[in-house]
């Protein structure tokens, strides 16, 4: 069943671009789409795939890990580093110890963010990265994006209802909303 | 694959893992056997390779929905899908946690309660050896079928309906290399036919597995 049609952009190393759009338009399924996790009904996705990390809005934290173990798990599954620097960036320093399970909803976020700065994929796809954060939050998140992700060559598409304060084009999707007829009949939805 | 492997070996041990619970299973329901059907040995002796056995896959089958299930829910199963691991080997190192926190303990404690149940001594190696290269086989065909049940409501028991009848073969010849043991017959024929079992398991299903996690993760 299509939920978007004619959905087409690129982007260059070092550009970000927001989704825009009401809830069940499409923006986690064209995430999801472009992440590899389902298959484009037709078309093409090129130059994500194994340079492409996602983040969904779970964060997929376990609560019997600590913060560190969390973010060792996702070096060690990368096979890249973890460093100091990220703890710093999202205010982790003095959770590192402290099981996930026993984080706020907020904080916990902040480590689901922290996975990205870890796995230093050159292509995020986040959906709604910034749920939960309060503005102080969002502001490093957003400086994160565009200090040590966006300003080092890396590419952002992110689907949010936010400001994120960094001044990146943005894409309305309501217009490549698949038409009704497309997306098949009452009948058909239950098949 | 190792990383994946450490993190889950260390949440199944840490409060809430669950370790020891397919363990502790196995355990029960081998001791509750006497209760039922009587102390005499001849008896108990007869029939304690087939009661290690299915009381293994039980206990086996106890913890399968777990495998996907916790990472379904918290969301870490796209986050894991889009990592530079191949699904082929996510399965693999799914199965190996499994059979290492559920399968082992089982083949450790075997012979211990081979003992409640009068098996003879001579029987104990080839118990071993079967329940050694039959769990294996138990927890890739498990995995598989978590694969395909993950984020069903009430997938559990689905699971279960779709994996017993996988695990008959493995029970057969599992139980019957016991009791040859038992009996001091040759046991090597059914030994192989479960290690033959074991290795197409491991050759095949993580490709299963992973092609069924890719159209659940949809």
């Amino acid at each position: 069943m299509p939920v978007l049609t004619d959905v087409s952009f690129r982007l260059a190393p070092g550009q970000g671009l927001v989704l825009r759009g009401a809830n069940g338009i499409g923006k986690t399924t064209l995430l999801r789409t472009v992440a590899g996790l389902q298959p484009p009904l037709s078309g093409r996705v090129e130059g994500a795939g194994e340079r492409a990390g996602y983040a969904s809005h779970a964060d997929g934290i376990k609560p019997a890990l600590t913060v560190t173990e969390t973010l060792q798990f996702w070096a060690d599954l990368y096979r890249s580093d973890l460093s100091e620097e990220v703890f710093d960036l999202f205010d982790l320093t003095d959770l590192r110890d402290r099981p996930a399970g026993t984080l706020s909803a907020g904080q916990g976020r902040r480590l689901g963010l922290a996975r990205l700065a870890v796995i230093s994929r050159e292509v995020l796809l986040l959906d709604e990265p910034t749920v939960s954060l309060d503005a102080f939050s969002v502001k490093r998140f957003a400086t994160f994006l565009r200090d040590h992700h966006l300003a080092r060559g890396g590419i952002a598409v992110i689907a949010t209802h936010i400001d994120l304060g960094l001044d990146l084009p943005e894409m309305d999707l309501t217009p490549y909303r698949a038409a009704p007829e497309a997306r098949g009949g009452s009948d058909e939805a239950f098949l | 694959m190792r990383a994946l492997l450490s993190r889950d070996l260390r949440l199944a041990v840490r409060a809430g893992g669950g370790f020891g619970l397919g363990l502790a299973f196995f355990l029960i329901v081998v001791v509750l056997v006497p209760f039922g059907v009587g102390p005499e040995t001849a008896i108990l002796a007869r029939i304690a390779p087939g009661i290690l056995w299915v009381a293994a896959l039980l206990a086996a089958l106890l913890s399968l929905d777990r495998i996907f299930a916790l990472d379904h829910e918290d969301g870490s199963l796209p986050l894991l899908a889009t990592a530079p691991l191949p699904l082929e080997m996510l399965a693999l190192a799914k199965a190996l946690a499994h059979w290492i926190t559920t399968g082992l303990p089982l083949v450790v404690a075997a012979p211990l309660l081979g003992i409640l149940l009068h098996l003879p001594g001579t029987a104990m190696p080839w118990l071993l050896v079967s329940l050694a290269l039959g769990t294996p086989a138990l927890s890739l065909i498990g995995t598989f079928g978590a694969a395909l049940t993950v984020g069903l409501r009430r997938g559990g028991l689905l699971l279960s309906l779709i994996v017993l009848p996988l695990y008959v073969p493995v029970l057969i010849f599992g139980a019957e290399a016991a009791r040859r043991g038992a009996e001091g017959l040759p046991a090597t024929t059914p030994l192989l036919l479960l290690a033959g079992i074991g290795l197409g398991c491991a050759a095949l299903l993580p490709f299963a597995t992973a092609a069924a996690l890719r159209v659940t993760l949809r």
